[in-house]
């Protein structure tokens, strides 16, 4: 027999080990369902695991789908831990690559520096203007910011294809809804030869460095976990929730924002009516899979990313179902909220009988 | 037999949670009509075995018995059915229904609603607990609210009534009133278990009172041959020193003064405060006594800044008009808050004592660098914080939520009187803490007000005011009284104003 059974303190150990113990229990999970599905489990998940970051060219990828999930995951997370729930990450993405691809088709013929700079400031302002409004909203009449986040995505994406397939179509792209290519000067250049890996990875990592310093050294860092846990004791401490809500808001805006940016400038090169795979809903499984924390959150990017390819070559070396990638990701995320739950309680076994337990 | 059995007897009740020992062996016999109090620090084990007896809890080992014979008590059900019943300290009542109503909700068996107004007329009337049965509860006093949780377990006829802390929330006239009904209820044969850390009450009240001090009982004795402070020491199971009563303190500067605040209360349910005037001396301390829930929660906030005054010069630190700034502003003006709730207001309980310790200093000590936290300074504070003021704790990165009500509320003493305050707001101080840490609490402060410090405490506990304050001043339904000199005020008038009865005068100009 178990016992459930409180912990008097929550488990350290425990914070970090149900990580690995919920991928654990997925790739197991993985395993089962293939086999279920009539697949020789070990091939199945070689192909799923293991091909994608066999090469060069693998890792590569690996790091370009993990960018702009590390970049979100960042400002969800910080947002997660004042219990600020930006749940429109995807639509601050889309704006992001709005306005940043917007400034490159306005210059689309000018071949000068400060173009691709300028797109930065665009993109980060578009991210930080769409999660301005769940932010004011919130702080002026206390509407719930998952709602407003969440359905501004879908505006931000017909907004999106409004202009691919209105104004911003590509004139010589024989009516696909499709922009034109950005010129040389707004595109991201590969930094590794033979990948399509850009800048932005440095730039994630920068910026996930910088969080850490933030979060664990600062006040205003601190300020998110104290608001977070306790609203009574932040506003006796004197940290105010307001400032807090717009902080995290206008952090995950522009960070969003920027992935956006780096998508188009990047990997796509033009505005497209799809410009994300849903990066800005998966970070949050990444956000929380990474513990809230900067570090976490690099890591758990990688595993995801991992989880885009590998179905990607599950597909075409197993021929399994493209549904595959979504069902990993929706375990992985089952698993971790299940293990949690050993945070808080442990599993102890006891006797059927108590009688001879004397002090 | 010759004597009847106990109406309730316990035979080495033990119950372990995870870490505790709550009840180690407990004995506890209740004779049929006796008034016995059940006596210990908070974290004795008092709470645990009174849930044993109500079937909340079920013990690990020992047994029940319930006039002589043996029971298990699997449920609050099946003890109301043995004609237990239990008022609680905190009440279990629906504001927006009518007292019939509420009472209706609690009870066992069903009644036709003309009969239940004539029981409910009859009892009330028949003990002295007055009450209107259309009244709404949101209408009604503390006090009054207590009668009908008391009413409730009466319209049940119970043979053992038990009591968890009732005149906590009581002026001394309510006390005395209900006073009187317990003693009427044990002459008729009623058992009471009576749960008291107030000592003079139990004095006054209980024939028999049995003593635990962590988990186990350590005496058995009769409150009226004991005195207070031999009770007191079997509870903490050490010698006490009270706090020397300070011989009136010089009248030096105000160094709080508040001037006609009014604020209207935030929550829907909230009190608004209505021209609260007063003021607080350097090295004075100021009490604010008053019955819960009349605003004294709205007070703090208005004072500590966490909720802005409506103008500025309506709450002053010396010189400086500070009605309009936040609580960090004021903190660097000197003022510094101890509020009443410790977990999640005063300290963050999944956070350590270091960060707990950052939380409040962080504007008046110098535990930062361009905005980055010094981690050396905090944690030298927040060790300073535990050997100043004896926090019992294995060290300064266990979380707060694991040390003890009174050692966090040490803890949290110490990290605002360790800032050097011009003025300390404490709220219920020793609200839930052993009276070890009581007493350590009351000589910090006395000690701070010693060194020129204008310290106010708001408290309940009448007691407390009167054993610590130079001047003291009553709050109700959201209005202060005048200020009165402790040393020679009447109780019998406090009282009064605590109950509302007296118009509060005009509060005194400076």
């Amino acid at each position: 027999m178990l016992r459930i059974e409180a912990r008097p303190e929550p488990s350290r150990r425990m914070l970090l080990a149900t990580p690995f113990l919920a991928v654990l229990l997925t790739v197991v999970s993985g395993a089962l369902l293939f086999a279920l599905l009539g697949r020789d489990p070990l091939v199945s998940l070689h192909a799923f695991f293991v091909t994608p970051v066999s090469s060069l060219y693998g890792l590569g990828e690996l790091g370009l789908k993990a960018t702009p999930l590390i970049l979100i995951g960042i400002g969800l997370a910080a947002g997660f831990r004042a219990n600020v729930w930006n749940i429109g990450a995807e639509g601050q993405l889309v704006l992001g690559a709005v306005c940043g691809g917007g400034v490159a088709l306005w210059f689309w013929e000018v071949d000068a520096p400060w173009v691709f700079p300028l797109m930065v400031v665009a993109a980060v302002a578009g991210g930080m203007a769409w999660a301005a409004i769940p932010a004011f909203l919130k702080t002026r009449l206390e509407v719930n910011e998952i709602l407003v986040s969440l359905m501004l995505t879908y505006v931000a994406v017909l907004l999106l294809s409004a202009l691919v397939y209105g104004p911003w179509k590509d004139p010589e792209g024989f009516n696909f809804p499709q922009s034109r290519m950005f010129g040389e000067a707004a595109l991201m250049p590969p930094v590794v030869e033979g990948t399509r890996l850009h800048a932005g990875i440095l730039v994630a990592l920068a910026v996930a460095l910088a969080a850490w310093l933030w979060q664990a050294r600062t006040l205003s860092g601190f300020t998110l976990k104290v608001v977070g846990l306790a609203p009574a004791a932040a506003r006796f401490a004197g940290f105010e929730r307001r400032r807090t809500v717009w902080l995290t808001l206008l952090l995950g805006g522009g960070l969003a924002g920027l992935a956006g940016l780096f998508e188009v400038a990047g990997p796509i090169g033009q505005l497209v009516p799809q410009v994300s795979p849903g990066y800005g809903f998966t970070a949050i499984i990444v956000a929380f899979l990474g513990r809230l924390h900067p570090v976490g959150v690099v890591l758990a990017a990688l595993l995801v990313a991992l989880s885009y390819i590998g179905g990607e070559t599950a597909q075409i070396e197993a021929g399994l179902p493209q549904a595959v990638t979504g069902v990993f990701q929706g375990m992985l995320l089952f698993f971790l909220l299940a293990t949690d739950f050993l945070i808080r309680y442990r599993l102890r076994p006891v006797a059927r009988r108590r009688g001879a337990e004397g002090r | 037999m010759s004597a009847p059995p106990n109406r309730l007897e316990l035979r080495g009740i033990t119950k372990r949670f995870p870490g505790v020992l709550a009840n180690d062996r407990v004995d506890l016999a209740v004779r049929p009509g006796e008034i016995h109090a059940l006596l210990g620090e908070n974290g004795a084990g008092k709470s645990t075995l009174v849930k044993i007896v109500y079937g909340v809890l079920q013990p690990d080992e020992g047994e029940i018995l319930w006039e002589g014979r043996r029971v298990e008590i699997r449920s609050p059900h099946q003890a109301r059915r043995l004609g237990i019943g239990m008022v609680f300290q905190h009440f279990t009542l629906f504001e927006a229904l009518s007292v019939r109503e509420n009472i209706a909700l609690g009870l066992e068996e069903r009644y036709e609603r003309g009969e239940l107004e004539r029981r409910i007329r009859e009892v009330s009337e028949g003990y002295g607990l007055p009450l209107d049965p259309d009244r709404d509860v949101h209408t009604l006093s503390v006090g009054e609210r207590q009668r009908i949780e008391i009413l409730r377990c009466l319209l049940q006829n119970p043979r053992l009534l038990v009591m968890d802390e009732p005149t906590s929330v009581l002026t001394p006239q309510e006390v005395d009133r209900l006073f009187a009904t317990l003693r009427r209820l044990a002459a008729e044969g009623c058992s009471i278990l009576y749960i008291s850390h107030k000592l003079e009450e139990v004095k006054a009240l209980c024939e028999r009172a049995t003593i635990l001090r962590g988990g186990r009982v350590v005496a058995v004795c009769d409150p009226r041959v004991e005195t207070a402070r031999s009770m007191a020491e079997t509870m903490v199971g050490a010698a006490i020193r009270e706090p020397a009563r300070p011989a009136g303190r010089l009248k030096r500067a105000p160094r709080l003064l508040v001037d006609r605040l009014s604020l209207e209360p935030e929550d829907p349910f909230g009190t608004a405060l209505r021209d609260i005037t007063f003021l607080v001396r350097r090295g004075e301390i100021f009490g604010i006594a008053g019955v819960a829930g009349n605003g004294q929660d709205e007070l703090l906030a208005a004072l500590s800044g966490e909720r802005p005054a409506p103008k500025p010069e309506m709450v002053r630190i010396g010189d400086a008009r500070v009605g309009r700034l936040g609580p960090t502003a004021r903190r660097r003006l000197g003022l510094c808050v101890i509020p009443e709730e410790r977990n999640g207001h005063a300290a963050v309980p999944e956070l350590t004592l270091t960060e707990n310790a950052l939380l409040s200093a962080h504007g008046r000590l110098q535990l930062l660098r361009l905005g980055f936290v010094r981690r050396r300074a905090v944690a030298a504070f927040a060790r300073r914080i535990v050997e100043r003021f004896d926090v019992r704790t294995p060290g300064i990165e266990v979380t707060a939520g694991s040390l003890s009500g009174g050692n966090l509320q040490k803890f949290v003493v110490g990290r605002e009187i360790l800032q050097n305050p011009e003025v300390l707001i404490a709220a219920q101080p020793t609200w839930g803490v052993d009276a070890g840490a009581a007493v350590a609490i009351h000589a910090a402060l006395l000690e701070l007000a010693e060194r020129g410090t204008a310290v106010l405490v708001i408290s309940q506990d009448l007691d407390e005011l009167l054993a610590l304050t130079d001047r003291l001043a009553v709050i109700h339904a959201g209005r202060l009284s005048r200020s009165f000199e402790t040393r020679d005020v009447e109780i019998a008038r406090i009282g009064m104003l605590m109950a509302g009865v007296e118009e509060p005068a005009p509060a005194e100009a400076s």
